[in-house]
């Protein structure tokens, strides 16, 4: 080995705290990097591919009831390739292991299922046969919270009628990778399922023989899909047609391409935060570094080592600490993306959700890592490789120091002269003291937006759970009925209050903007649901106009005070011009609230319900499922209080999955910035420090001066870092609204109070590593040595 | 004695520097600093020169200029028939790399180093040099090959540092201040090292000393002041390194 690799080695293992201190947030930077663009690669490997293999539509409609020979119309249309009809309807089980009933949908299946769209992943079990009759698939995440297996039978009612169904497979299905039934807020595989049954025994259950309810297309490539959409929806119109819309509208896509489109978020941003401080940190290290080694460098230039070698010889220290972290970041990545797999493949189901790590991802995470770390440093590995030896032979010329913005203002006098070597320290290198700064706040600013969606999921939990939704069981009804169902269930045991609702599926308009969605018709009667927005404020529900979200009005361009057209989907199928008398800033979905009187007046159904809210007396809940299970019309049953325990368990549990990283990652950014800007200032200073020992400081004393600016610059971060994370929890909450979701904007004061906690911590833990440090101050060769 | 160098000198055909007209200034804050006036001076093959004076003579900035360490701000330097001042920064670095041996007063070895590690650093980077053991022989260190400079003396320090500076062969060897930082037992046995070198090698070398009494080993003897050249001596009477006392 070359003496000037040996040179670098041991300047290496002399300063390995540094290095690995510095590495370490490389290494996080990499790992963040390479877990989420290899969760991308996944994801989106895993997803193309099952919607290629199963032959996902690209074109969606329900409708209500349309004869067979329609199809052929629809084939017509240009640049649809395949059509294929079917009925689906809702279905309610009675499952054993379940106190209320359980509800789904069942899909029709062609003749051969391995043919047409959409095609099923055969999980378990057989595809059910043409002759036998009532044999059912079910949906794999229903049958497994069920334990049902081929061969069992389950209860259920079809169209009002009590039928015994024979499981005969489980599967999967490219539509539902992401089940959720329609109106919830989160997926519950005990209470929500998909199931599927031969068509001819569909159309004989529902009364549709040559008939369909629902169709899937897909298209040429190339093909306009709104085109298509607009003339499908020309078609359905007479047939009830609830309206077409396109894959991206999807339910189950648009959940799976949320989650790549919040990946993708990750893969820039918290690479940037971790790879920025890294090479801050390379920055102040190999300038001090070049800096000591003033006179080496000289003398390496003197006996005729080129500017190039120079640069190279600590340019190599940089690759060095940067491919160890590269290859340590990659490998803890690659293990927190195989295990963010497992975690997805509890949200999204897919035949199986394969871990891919591409070589090109680890090589652009180098890349990424390589560039940053250079660009640290470009500055002080040129100012090396500029370094005149005959200059820098000389002895560094006295940092020049001036008086501090203290002084200037003339309060020196209440400063304390070590205090004063502290802050003239401070003021003299603006740029590296601001940065310190900035990297402590960061750490500071992770731990606020890291403790924030915690607090925003408890604000949302006890504000949908406890505010909003003041019932305990959402009844929905297998159609709009008739009220006299609302007096029926009113006097089932139990029942305290109960307030009925109708759900209508609408078209809203404005200029040439339409929005398909759900219009919510409520009495609020007994305040069983409440209108609230995200900060709790309550909104009237209108005699005449329509309350929408704020993301729904916002996509229609429209304000309160605004009109909106309603074009009705069902019935008789009115249109209707109607004000916007009020937004509501809530949390998922494109939502529209009316009255419910208003509603039936507009569809010329009096008393005419699709639900009710219901306040129950615990005691009586089992008689009033008992009820319930025996009333036909009845095609779910909602508990709320399951789906917030549903809630509760999954996000609790992958919030505190993800939580110890966060704090892991933030305490490694504060320790290794405090720890690097003591280890430089001390370098800087050592001969200073041993001055003042000899003077006849005693250690304390010169540990004060050492670790006070280590206080001062943890002091003044905090609030920045607070007020940062602050803002970056403003920004995720503005930049996750999509149409599914939104993040309330809330921090609890407690998690200011924490993040400034462990950063303090952090910041004691590393005073107190430079603090043995400076104990073992060697007075006297301190004090011999020549800077 | 080996009196051939003398002969050399005596000879004064083939210079091996030749500086003419150099002046320098540099800046250092508001001051401007004119460290040399317009110095005229030959450096001739195989002789032994001492450069006396006063510190802030211009003594180091002079053999900072003709070793290719600093540039004169005007004036003209010739190494044998190549003008040095026309050289780039990279020629200038490959100037110094095949033909100039340093030794600076504080020895300037790199401290996690060992001394075979240090002359290693010349010689990992030049051809035909020697082997870094047999640069240490001639410097009298072969039992401390292995030792860290803080292992060493001051002493002993610079003697690696002479080992590292000639490791190379250079044609030619600039000391500054060799002995400066060393007591006068110490500081003789270095000289006698740069001694052997310039004898037994034919090294030209120029040493630069605030210190008289070094005079006395020189074949000719440069006296600065005040960025001029005071005096050139011719020294009849050289003496050997180990006759000396300060």
């Amino acid at each position: 080995m070359k003496a000037i690799h040996i040179k670098l080695f041991r300047d290496i293992a002399s300063l390995k705290g540094q290095a690995a201190a510095i590495g370490l947030v490389m290494a996080c930077g990499v790992a963040t990097f390479v877990m989420s663009l290899s969760l991308l690669d996944s994801l989106n490997g895993t997803l193309n591919t099952y919607y290629e293999q199963n032959r996902f539509a690209q074109v969606f409609a329900h409708l209500k009831r349309a004869p067979l020979n329609l199809n052929e119309r629809i084939a017509q249309i240009p640049g649809v390739a395949h059509v294929q009809t079917r009925i689906v309807e809702r279905i309610t089980l009675d499952m054993p292991d379940l106190r209320e009933p359980a509800s789904g949908q069942i899909i029709s299946l062609p003749p051969n299922p391995r043919e047409g769209l959409n095609l099923l992943y055969l999980r378990a079990g057989r595809f059910p046969s043409g002759t036998r009759s009532r044999e059912i698939m079910v949906s794999q995440r229903f049958a497994h919270s069920h334990r049902l297996e081929p061969g069992d039978s389950v209860q259920a009612i079809m169209n009002g009628r009590l039928e015994t169904l024979r499981v005969v497979g489980i599967a999967l299905s490219p539509e539902y990778i992401y089940l959720i039934s329609p109106g919830s807020i989160f997926p519950d595989n005990k209470r929500y399922g998909i199931f599927w049954m031969a068509r001819h025994e569909m159309e004989a259950a529902f009364d549709m023989k040559g008939a369909f309810n629902d169709v899937t297309l897909s298209l040429m490539p190339g093909t306009n899909e709104s085109e298509v959409i607009t003339r499908l929806d020309q078609l359905t119109e007479h047939y009830g047609g609830l309206g077409a819309y396109q894959r991206d509208d999807q339910l189950s896509h648009k959940f799976v391409a949320n989650e790549i489109h919040g990946l993708r978020g990750m893969t820039i941003i918290v690479p940037i935060i971790f790879l920025g401080v890294a090479a801050f940190l390379l920055n102040i290290v190999i300038a001090r570094i070049i800096s000591t080694q003033r006179e080496q460098i000289a003398v390496l230039k003197a006996m005729g080592y080129r500017n190039i070698e120079i640069g190279l010889h600590f340019y190599s220290f940089v690759m060095l600490i940067t491919i160890l972290a590269v290859i340590a970041g990659s490998l803890f990545g690659a293990w927190m993306g195989r295990s963010m797999t497992v975690l997805y493949t509890e949200y999204f189901d897919f035949p199986s959700l394969q871990y891919t790590l591409k070589p090109h991802v680890l090589l652009l995470g180098f890349l990424v890592s390589t560039a940053s770390a250079s660009l640290g440093v470009a500055h002080a590995l040129r100012v090396a490789m500029r370094l005149p030896p005959a200059e820098a032979m000389r002895p560094q010329p006295p940092l020049s120091f001036r008086p501090t913005i203290l002084e200037r203002l003339g309060l020196h006098r209440i400063v304390p002269p070590p205090i004063r070597m502290i802050l003239r320290q401070l003021e003299r290198q603006p740029i590296k003291t601001g940065l310190s700064i900035l990297g402590i706040a960061l750490a500071t600013a992770i731990l606020v937006v890291g403790s924030f969606t915690q607090d925003a999921v408890d604000y949302f939990l006890d504000l949908q759970f406890n505010r909003i939704q003041q019932y305990d069981i959402d009844v929905v009804l297998a159609e709009q009925t008739n009220d006299t169902a609302l007096s029926t269930i009113r006097h089932m045991p139990g029942v305290l209050a109960i307030e009925p609702y109708r759900s209508l599926a609408v078209r809203l308009r404005s200029g040439h903007i339409d929005r398909r969605t759900g219009v919510l018709g409520l009495t609020q009667s007994d305040g069983l649901f409440q209108l609230l927005s995200m900060d709790g404020r309550s909104i009237t529900l209108p005699e005449n106009g329509i309350i929408l979200s704020t993301r729904l009005a916002e996509e229609l361009h429209v304000r309160a005070g605004d009109s909106v057209t309603i074009d009705v989907l069902e019935g008789r199928r009115p249109s209707l011009s109607v004000q916007v008398s009020g937004l509501i800033n809530d949390f998922s979905g494109l939502s529209a609230y009316m009255n419910l009187n208003r509603i039936n007046k507009l569809m010329r159904q009096q008393h005419t319900i699709g639900g009710a809210f219901l306040l129950v007396d615990p005691a009586y809940v089992d008689a009033l499922y008992e009820e319930l299970h025996n009333t036909p019309r009845v095609a779910a049953v909602n508990v709320k209080s399951a789906t917030e325990e549903n809630f509760r368990k999954t996000i609790a549990r992958n919030l505190g999955l993800v939580r110890p990283f966060l704090i892991g990652f933030s305490v490694i950014i504060a320790f290794s910035v405090i720890y690097n800007s003591a280890r430089i200032s001390l370098s800087e200073r050592s001969r200073d420090l041993a001055t003042l020992r000899v003077l006849g400081f005693t250690r304390r004393e010169v540990s004060m001066i050492q670790l006070g600016e280590l206080a001062i610059l943890t002091t003044i971060a905090i609030p920045i870092g607070l007020a940062l994370g602050h803002y970056l929890s403003w920004l995720t909450s503005k930049s996750s609204e999509s149409e599914l979701v939104r993040i309330p904007f809330i921090i609890e004061p407690s998690t200011f109070v924490q993040a400034a906690v462990i950063v303090a911590l952090a910041s004691v833990v590393s005073g107190l590593v430079v603090g043995r440090h400076l104990d073992k101050l060697d007075l006297i060769s301190v004090l011999k040595s020549r800077e | 004695m080996d009196t051939s160098p003398v002969e050399k000198v005596a000879d004064r055909t083939q210079p091996v520097f030749s500086a003419r007209a150099i002046t320098k200034t540099y800046q250092v804050g508001e001051l401007e600093i004119h460290a040399l006036r317009g110095v005229n001076l030959d450096l001739f093959k195989g002789e032994f020169m001492v450069l006396l004076g006063p510190s802030g003579s211009g003594k180091s900035t002079l053999l900072n200029i003709l070793g290719g360490l600093d540039v004169p701000t005007a004036g003209q330097v010739n190494y044998l028939d190549h003008n040095l001042t026309a050289y780039s920064d990279s020629a200038m670095t490959l100037f110094r790399r095949e033909h100039v041996g340093f030794v600076f007063q504080f020895y300037n070895l790199i401290p996690n180093l060992t001394a075979r590690e240090n002359v290693a650093l010349i010689t990992d980077i030049t051809q035909d040099p020697m082997s870094p053991d047999e640069a240490l022989e001639i410097v009298g260190l072969r039992d401390r090959i292995n030792h860290f400079p803080a292992q060493l003396s001051g002493g002993e320090q610079q003697r690696v540092a002479v080992a590292r500076a000639i490791a190379k062969r250079p044609d030619v060897l600039l000391c500054d201040e060799p002995t400066g930082a060393l007591d006068s037992t110490t500081g003789i046995i270095v000289l006698e090292a740069i001694e052997r070198v310039n004898r037994q090698l034919g090294t030209t070398t120029a040493v630069i000393t605030h210190n008289a009494a070094i005079a006395n080993m020189a074949d000719r003897v440069v006296s600065m002041s005040g960025g001029e050249i005071a005096e050139i001596h011719i020294n009849q009477n050289k003496r050997p390194a180990h006759e000396i006392t300060w």
